[in-house]
């Protein structure tokens, strides 16, 4: 699936244009990315929560020349699933 | 940010007469989201980032009151990747233009181009 059939989605069940339709999942994305962009978590419930995680530096080690590297403290998104989602999906 | 809270940013966005849709427009995303991972689909929102199902095995795991051997069965867990804008915006890294020669051309704040303001 990708953002080609959200669009589609939101023209047949919400009736606005294919354009506007368009407009509309970009926006939603982009709030969500914003949002996390400031670090502020995402709760959707039935869906899961998505997660800022400040991740401190580590000495990681490169697994084709066994060569150490401090791998640097960076700032990375999770995604916690929901217990309904997980319920959901287990038997896929 | 909760889900109501993203309802009432996407309605600020759409035009007075529409505000109310804006709640099925965010219920319909995450719904066709779920429905595609339930039909074991993976999803891939370009800028965003891509979920697929993963398999955990069956495993021996224990009750955690009776200390007694269960099985787990196995299952399928859904998982998430970040997309690298969204990994180097979250990280505070400007993002390389000259990186994603592909970009969409999409502005950055989408505008409430939905007819009238209000």
């Amino acid at each position: 699936m990708t953002k080609a059939d959200l669009v589609n989605a939101i023209y047949e069940r919400v009736g606005f244009s294919k354009k506007e339709s368009a407009r509309i999942v970009e926006l939603v994305f982009e709030i969500i990315k914003e949002t996390l962009e400031e670090g502020e978590k995402i709760k959707i419930s039935g869906f899961g929560n998505f997660v800022i995680r400040d991740k401190r530096a580590r000495i990681g080690r490169n697994p084709q020349t066994n060569e150490e590297i401090t791998i640097s403290a960076r700032r990375v998104l999770t995604f916690k699933p929901s217990q309904v989602l997980r319920n959901a999906l287990k038997d896929v | 940010m909760t889900k109501s809270d993203l309802i009432a940013k996407v309605a600020e966005h759409i035009p007075g007469s529409r505000k109310r849709d804006a709640e099925v427009i965010v219920n319909t995303i995450f719904d066709r989201m779920v429905e595609a991972l339930a039909q074991g689909d993976r999803i891939e929102i370009r800028g965003f980032g891509s979920f697929h199902l993963r398999q955990r095995d069956s495993r021996i795991g224990r009750d955690p009151k009776t200390g007694a051997k269960v099985e787990v069965a196995s299952k399928k867990v859904p998982f998430f990747k970040a997309g690298k804008e969204l990994r180097q915006r979250v990280d505070g890294i400007e993002e390389d233009p000259s990186s994603t020669p592909s970009a969409p051309s999409t502005p950055e704040t989408p505008s409430g181009d939905f007819g009238s303001s209000e």
